[in-house]
């Protein structure tokens, strides 16, 4: 594992004296399968107000990397960048550049559906399809034009196998999704991300309308699903960064301020703002 | 504010203070009287509706309950007989006023000044050259009801009101003027079904010879038109049109001589009735739909009468200038057109909506659109019907018939009026309610929903084809029940683009291709209109209007009901219980 390192990401310009913002301090743990995602000097504009400064964050292959800071400061814009649903926003505005396996996201001929097949996201809220549990699972495979029968149900037992749902479902696969629990919709969510066999996993605090119990049980699934999957996952929640999270970005006012190793970052962090936001002094 | 006037200095009195300040909350702040209000508004429209419906069913129920036969002596030994219709008080003119005796005269003027009079359906149109007659109370020296008092639905010139003269069956006189004898309950079955096949043979038979001619007849026009006249083609059609004509013309013998036949029995059945006057008046059994003794009924009978004037109503063909009769081709005609107008409607509403709610750049232009499809609910349905008549008839049907039916020209197929450019009219009619109705229902798809499917990879399509448009379904249920139900009350555009008074055949028939779209039809609605206000006694077709009304209100409700049915069942799909 490398020594904690600072990298020479520069911020932009026009910040105001007295936030003193200084350069992001980086020293993350390194996997051994290299980078999958590279995101470099990330600026967006909502209209004319911005909301991302000049972010850089490399993310490591098979690893989970958590997305902290206090609400409203990008941590789901950021992650909407990755898979670019952020293209259905008006009057919006990105420079920098995003690439997956070196390939950039942006690029005029890139392809955004092929994109988002590479990517599974999970929401804040439960989405589940208005259809079966059955339907939901295979609905990746079905817009790709999947028929053959034991193809979809095959996927289906993976897909909620690995997001631990399958006991709980197995003899109820043909009734409405809509029927469930929290917890359990949230998990089907999942198995439908994971479904495709996407390459990241893109979590945008998927725990924080559920309770307690179902939320622990998503943090088993997300220890299990690492090391298959790369996950970036977006929480509010401290302890369950440290808990889940191999590295941590810590984001401020659109801003990332620290980004690193999560034992470090919650027992030694090297920012100040960091060391406050941590200590709960403020955010 | 009074809080700060007297600012209590300690924490308890401060609390006193709010506490005190908190007990009453003022009338307005409750919103009490707005909630009046609102209930106020919502009763009063509540109990107009049903108001309007219970005077709807009432009469309409009531209309084909057979009503008794009074005869009415007057004091000058005048006598009428007919049922009552209808009473009232009036205030009457001076020499209405002169003809009454003294004392009557100082009854009168004792009272309000008003007297009563009475309106009797005296019926026997052809006798007497009215329907009607109004008795006044003073005139009137007795009422009685005779049971030997009949009244005849007949074919022509409208009810009979008399007595039953002589009853002839096969050419022989039959004793005992018994309508109810088995052997004149026998005979008359037997004359409606020679009627019956009369009519089939006249109109279906006779009129697919005709078709058959037609064809062949058009087939040498269009020869001609194509290959000009004189050419091979031509000829071989006029071959076929002589080979067509000859052979109809042996059909048309045979079946003229079975409607003789026909005729001939028929003659040697009929009923001699006279009316309270003894004049006389033969009518043929065959032309007889129903005869009874209104003023001898039992129960049974009277139920009996009843229902089957009900399954007339709602089986037969109109007669009577739509008065008398059934509405079966208006039931038929308003259904078509309805179902139709869906069909046209319900794509390219949704179809709009799609394009405008998830499409188009949302701007002003798009802003201006939608301005403008909400006010086109606003623009009055007659102008619709000139659109229609002008647009479609004219221009889109005009260039059908010049383009595929040149060979009956100068007369119109689709250049004209006629259950399709009906049908299509009343869709552009509608079509801003399902447009707005899909648009809410669009707008209203959880964004959450979209954005789980899109991560997923889906295209925009696949995304509204597979969760935006299933979960919009109930909504736009929602509009197409609007934009039925406004369609299926509309009639002033249908009287310029295919509605008629009397049709001549059903849009749907034996004859190939069987649905005929081209054809006029009648529709309830234009029905009401007609008896009601247009036909040659429009008191006569008054209870008409209610039974018409009540049926068509049933019709709407039931293809609403259809429709809600349908919306539910979709709906219960997106009805979980979360959490
Ligand atoms: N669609 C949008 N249009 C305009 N501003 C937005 C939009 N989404 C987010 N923002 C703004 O961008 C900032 C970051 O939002 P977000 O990324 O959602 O924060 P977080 O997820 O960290 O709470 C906020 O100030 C928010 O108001
Ligand atoms: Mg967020």
């Amino acid at each position: 594992m490398s020594p904690a390192t600072v990298t020479t990401a520069r911020t932009g310009n026009g910040i105001s004296p007295q936030l003193q913002f200084g350069e992001t301090v980086t020293h993350i743990k390194r996997g051994q399968q290299g980078i999958v995602l590279d995101i470099k000097n990330l600026n967006l504009w909502y209209g004319a107000a911005q909301a991302l400064h000049d972010v850089s964050l490399s993310v490591e292959q098979g690893m989970v990397t958590s997305l902290i800071g206090p609400s409203g400061c990008g941590k789901s814009t950021l992650l909407r960048c990755i898979n670019r649903m952020n293209d259905l926003v008006d009057n919006l505005k990105i420079t920098g550049a995003i690439s997956l396996h070196g390939e950039d996201i942006y690029a005029k001929a890139a392809d955004v559906i092929a994109l988002r097949k590479r990517m599974g996201m999970v929401f804040q809220k439960p989405n589940p399809f208005p259809m079966s549990i059955f339907e939901n699972v295979v609905y990746p495979l079905r817009i790709d034009g999947v028929r053959d029968k034991t193809v979809l149900q095959e996927t289906c037992e993976r897909a909620l196998q690995g997001a631990a749902l399958w006991n709980e479902v197995k003899d109820r696969l043909d009734q409405n999704a809509l029927g469930m629990s929290g917890g359990q919709q949230q998990r089907l969510c999942i198995a439908r991300a994971i479904a495709a066999d996407p390459e990241v996993l893109l979590m945008d605090e998927p725990c924080s309308a559920l309770d307690p119990i179902a939320t622990a049980k998503v943090e088993e699934l997300i220890h299990q699903l690492s090391g298959t999957y790369t996950i970036v996952i977006v929480t509010h929640n401290m302890q369950q960064a440290a808990r889940v999270s191999d590295n941590t970005a810590f984001m401020y006012l659109g801003r990332l301020i620290e980004y690193g190793d999560t034992e470090v970052m919650f027992q030694s962090p090297l920012a100040e703002r960091t060391q406050d936001y941590i200590t709960g002094r403020f955010g | 504010m009074e809080m700060a006037a007297t600012a209590p200095d300690s924490p308890l009195e401060r609390a006193a203070a709010r506490a005190s300040n908190h007990r009453v909350t003022d009338l307005r702040a409750r919103g009490e009287p707005f909630t009046w209000l609102l209930g106020g508004c919502l009763s009063l429209g509540v109990v107009m509706i049903i108001g309007f419906l219970l005077l709807v069913l009432w009469n309409g129920f009531l209309t084909f309950v057979p009503q008794k036969i009074a005869v009415v002596t007057s004091k000058d030994g005048k006598v009428i007989a007919g049922e009552a219709f209808r009473a009232e008080r009036f205030r009457p003119a001076p020499d209405v006023l002169a003809a009454l005796t003294p004392d009557e005269r100082s009854a009168v003027a004792k009272g309000d000044g008003m007297i009563g009079r009475t309106l009797y359906r005296v019926a026997n149109f052809d006798l007497y050259g009215e329907d009607f007659k109004w008795v006044i109370d003073p005139d009137v020296k007795s009422v009685e009801y005779p049971a030997d008092m009949v009244i005849v639905e007949r074919l022509e010139w409208g009810p009979f009101i008399g007595r039953v003269e002589a009853i002839t069956l096969d050419g022989k006189a039959v004793e005992g003027n018994d309508l109810k004898a088995p052997a004149v309950v026998k005979a008359h079955e037997e004359a409606r079904e020679r009627w019956a096949r009369m009519r089939e043979i006249e109109r279906d038979e006779i009129g697919a010879l005709n078709h058959d001619l037609e064809v062949a007849r058009l087939d040498v026009r269009r020869a001609e038109l194509k290959y000009g006249a004189d050419s091979p083609q031509q000829r071989a059609a006029l071959t076929e049109l002589d080979r067509v004509t000859k052979d109809m013309q042996s059909q048309f013998a045979r079946l003229t001589a079975e409607v003789q036949a026909l005729r001939s029995t028929s003659d040697k059945y009929s009923v001699t009735f006279a009316d309270i006057g003894d004049r006389e008046k033969v009518v043929p059994l065959a032309n007889i739909v129903r005869a009874y003794r209104p003023n001898a009924l039992t129960f049974g009978e009277q139920v009996g009468v009843y229902f089957s004037r009900w399954g007339e109503f709602l089986t037969a063909e109109p007669r009577e200038a739509n008065t008398e009769g059934g509405v079966m081709p208006a039931i038929f005609g308003t259904l078509a057109m309805t179902l139709l107008m869906v069909i046209v409607v319900a794509p390219f509403g949704v179809i709009t909506a799609l394009y405008l709610r998830e499409y188009a750049k949302q701007g002003r232009l798009v802003s201006f659109v939608r301005i403008s499809v909400n006010n086109l609910a606003g623009v009055p349905s007659i102008v619709y019907g000139v659109f229609g008549l002008g647009f479609f008839a004219y221009v889109v049907g005009g260039t059908i018939d010049s383009l595929f039916f040149p060979e009956r020209l100068p007369n119109p197929t689709f250049g004209t009026g006629g259950l399709m450019w009906a049908a299509f009219t009343l869709a552009l009619l509608t079509v801003p309610v399902v447009i707005v109705a899909t648009e809410e229902a669009l707008a209203a798809v959880p964004r959450s929903m979209r954005e789980g499917s899109l991560a997923c990879g889906a295209s925009k399509w696949q995304t509204i084809r597979n969760i935006v448009l299933p979960r919009a379904m109930p909504g736009v249920m929602t509009g197409i029940i609007l934009a039925m139900a406004r369609g299926a009350g509309e009639v002033a555009p249908l009287m310029l683009v295919g509605v008629v008074k009397l049709a001549p055949g059903l849009p749907i028939d034996g004859i190939f291709p069987y649905v005929h779209l081209e054809r006029s039809f009648m529709h309830l609605g234009f029905h009401i209109f007609d008896v009601g206000f247009q036909s040659r006694n429009s008191e006569a077709g008054k209870p008409m209007v209610f039974v018409t009304t009540v049926l068509l209100i049933t019709l709407v409700a039931v293809m609403n009901a259809a429709a809600i049915v349908i919306r539910s069942r979709l709906k219960r799909r997106f009805a979980g219980s979360q959490f």
